[in-house]
């Protein structure tokens, strides 16, 4: 007898629950239970989906700002990282290589990020404004340490992308995806640690900056 | 070394005392209960008890929903592996780093892993293993147990972290937080980058999906899970959830009441290894499933403690854990979650003053998410040692000695009146009580008012004057 089935078969017997395997009826109570796929409470969220996500974003130290159409990103990108001094260059979801990048003056790769890049552009699956996160599933063009090595992470986000709960977001999920990718991140704010003196210290092991640019359109 | 002994030289050390006043003032319970208010207080409760019925409902046939887990995993292309022991948990893991050459192995933190010893088993095969949670890797240095199970390295003060640091690093001195951060950043981002071998926990496993998830601050998490060419993914069997929507539920509750976060910086579900277009991603993923004596617990009345989510709240809340550290528990898991688990896992022998390092004031009940009654369970475990005679003789004489006086009332009565005589006496002229013939321990740290009257309760009670009844 393996490991597994003797594992298994001490739950059951612990339990009174007779034989070696889960009865008929009791995988189908799982399937029922999988199916309905009940929601607990959900804490209330403000109407203005927006709002919220961007006032919660910047609560975990995120910083925000709104463009009014899709063209208009490269530009407000390559605004973002000359005033806060950091490299022009890095790379980007291959999803976004149909935005100009060249023509705001970046260097943006279209691949899978490196150690060495400094800057990671990405876009994101939904974003959740009860708690002001972005979400990303992982697949070809949309690879996932894009968002993780880079030093800066810049967000663009449809403000259509944005719903109330992760619970929304599974439900997008299910409908567009049917099953989860490899990957599912969910981010809130830059990568912290307080494992040295109990003090908060931004960028320990991913980026020191998330950058979140709202497309409204 | 027992409790006893450790919480005693825990509370002599002057540095870890220092340090633990910190701890004790930054404040995880302020947090938690700011937390809390913010997403108010009713709400919250509500939730408490939506988390515990969802726990209890994986644990209640916790074999049909692993089994959903595993064929959902593998028909994802992962493979699940169990083992029975600790033991076993080891020798799968480094069977897999046989199998697929490794030499390095970098470690997100996993409780399992600490339970398992599994970096000694790894260096004891070739293998190097590197913990990447910056507090862990600071233990891994000073080779040293983690106190915490969410701030492994609580105990340490800057001070002594710079020490390590100078050390190890080959690097001038540093003692600004920042700067030591980012030094430790870049020692171990070469470390994500030549690795052969990710090994994280798991928060939670999703039967639904046949994902493990893992919640994280520093990102360590998402870089062991992403960068090397196998994951690993080694956790307890008691871990699995039913759904995506159960995890959600059980999430609000795990950050707020660990960090008082609405939610860490990092969540990550990972599916099984990366699909043939995939840019990144490791191309093995394996889950090792580790029993280790959690099915004990199973089915008896302490299978409430399986719906642990292993959020520190308890031990955050517990004078006890906060006076003295987590070294005193002496293994894997401190506070009251660790008086139950350790008892249960290496035998309620091996840990003989543990259900007894509590004072059972009830506040890690009170905070936790998942409403697991601790002090009941400690209770519990008390009442096996007295009944596997697994109590020093001379508390079971005293206790047998009481309870033979205590059925003869007369005798009981006498034992009493020349008791409290006695206590009158030794309180002396100011009427206070600071040594106790047979509780020298107990009255070290504490002293308390002679019985004035010189009688006892009974006879008191006796002689009270009859209320007066009010008129009709
Ligand atoms: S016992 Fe409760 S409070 Fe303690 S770690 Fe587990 S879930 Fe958290």
């Amino acid at each position: 007898m393996s490991s597994r089935e003797r594992i298994l078969e001490r739950i059951r017997k612990a339990q009174g629950r007779g034989g070696s395997k889960p009865s008929g009826a009791e995988l189908e109570a799982v399937e029922t239970y999988l199916r309905a796929h009940p929601r607990g409470t959900l804490p209330k969220v403000e109407a203005d989906l927006v709002a919220r996500f961007r006032a919660r974003a910047e609560a975990t130290q995120c910083t925000t700002e709104e463009v009014t159409a899709k063209a208009e990103v490269p530009a407000a990108v390559a605004r973002y990282l000359k005033s806060s001094d950091l490299p022009l260059a890095g790379c980007v979801w291959p999803q976004l290589d149909d935005l100009d990048w060249k023509g705001a003056g970046l260097a943006l790769e279209p691949r899978a990020a490196n150690s060495q890049d400094a800057v990671g552009v990405t876009g994101a699956f939904a974003a959740i404004a009860e708690t002001g996160t972005l979400m990303f599933a992982s697949g070809p063009d949309t690879p996932a340490a894009v968002s993780l090595l880079p030093e800066t992470h810049v967000a663009v986000v449809s403000a259509r992308r944005i719903v109330a709960h992760m619970e929304e977001a599974w439900d997008l999920a299910r409908a567009e995806l049917g099953q989860l990718p490899r990957a599912i991140n969910f981010v809130s704010g830059p990568s912290r640690t307080a494992d040295i003196d109990q003090t908060i210290v931004l960028g320990a092991h991913g980026p020191y900056r998330v950058h979140i640019v709202l497309v409204r359109s | 070394m027992h409790f006893k002994a450790r919480a005693s030289a825990a509370l002599a050390d002057a540095t870890l005392q220092a340090n633990l006043r910190k701890f004790q003032s930054a404040g995880f319970t302020a947090l938690r209960a700011k937390a809390v208010a913010e997403f108010g207080p009713e709400l919250f409760e509500a939730l408490r008890g939506e988390g515990a019925a969802i726990r209890d409902r994986s644990l209640e046939s916790l074999d049909a929903w692993l089994d959903r887990f595993e064929a959902e995993a593998v028909r994802r292309g992962a493979t699940v592996l169990f083992a029975e022991t600790r033991a076993e948990a080891c020798e799968l893991l480094v069977e897999i780093c046989r199998r697929h050459g490794v030499r390095k192995a970098i470690k997100s933190k996993s409780m399992l892993s600490e339970e398992a010893g599994v970096n000694e088993a790894l260096a004891a095969n070739g293998i190097t293993p590197i913990e990447t949670d910056l507090g862990e890797y600071i233990l891994q240095l000073a080779g040293e147990p983690p106190s915490h199970i969410i701030a492994p390295a609580l105990h340490k003060s800057k001070d002594e972290v710079a020490d390590l640091f100078q050390a190890h690093h080959h690097a001038p001195r540093k003692d600004d937080i920042p700067r030591m951060t980012r030094e430790a950043r870049e020692v171990l981002r070469g470390h994500f980058l030549s690795a052969d071998l990710g090994i994280s926990g798991g928060n939670f496993l999703i039967a639904e999906t046949g994902s493990g998830v893992i919640v994280t601050n520093e990102g360590n998490g998402r870089m062991v899970t992403t960068l090397p060419r196998v994951h690993v993914c080694i956790t307890g069997i008691e871990k699995v959830l039913p759904t995506l929507e159960d995890f959600s539920t059980l999430l609000r509750l795990l950050t707020r009441s660990a960090t008082g976060q609405a939610i860490s910086n990092y969540v990550s579900l990972f599916t099984g290894p990366r699909g043939r277009q995939d840019r990144d991603g490791p191309e093995h993923m394996v889950f090792i499933l580790v029993d280790a004596g959690r099915t004990h617990l199973v089915g008896g009345d302490m299978q409430e403690m399986l719906r642990c989510i292993r959020c520190g709240a308890c031990m955050n809340h517990c004078p006890v854990y906060r006076a003295v550290g987590g070294h005193s528990y002496g293994w894997v898991y401190p506070g009251p979650m660790g008086s139950v688990l350790t008892p249960s896992y290496v035998g309620l022998a091996n840990a003989l003053d543990l259900p007894h390092a509590a004072t059972l004031c009830g506040a890690c009940s009170v905070a936790c998410p998942v409403k697991i009654p601790l002090p009941e369970l400690l209770r519990k475990l008390r009442e096996k040692q007295v009944n596997r005679g697994l109590r020093p003789w001379r508390e079971m004489a005293a206790v047998r000695l009481w309870s033979w006086t205590a059925r003869r009332p007369r005798l009981y009565a006498l034992a009493t009146a020349i008791a409290v005589r006695l206590l009158r006496l030794l309180g002396g002229r100011d009427g206070m009580i600071a040594a106790l013939p047979f509780g020298r321990e107990w009255t070290r740290g504490r002293f308390f008012p002679a019985p004035k009257s010189g009688r006892t309760f009974r006879s008191l009670y006796a002689s009270r004057p009859t209320p007066a009844l009010r008129k009709p």
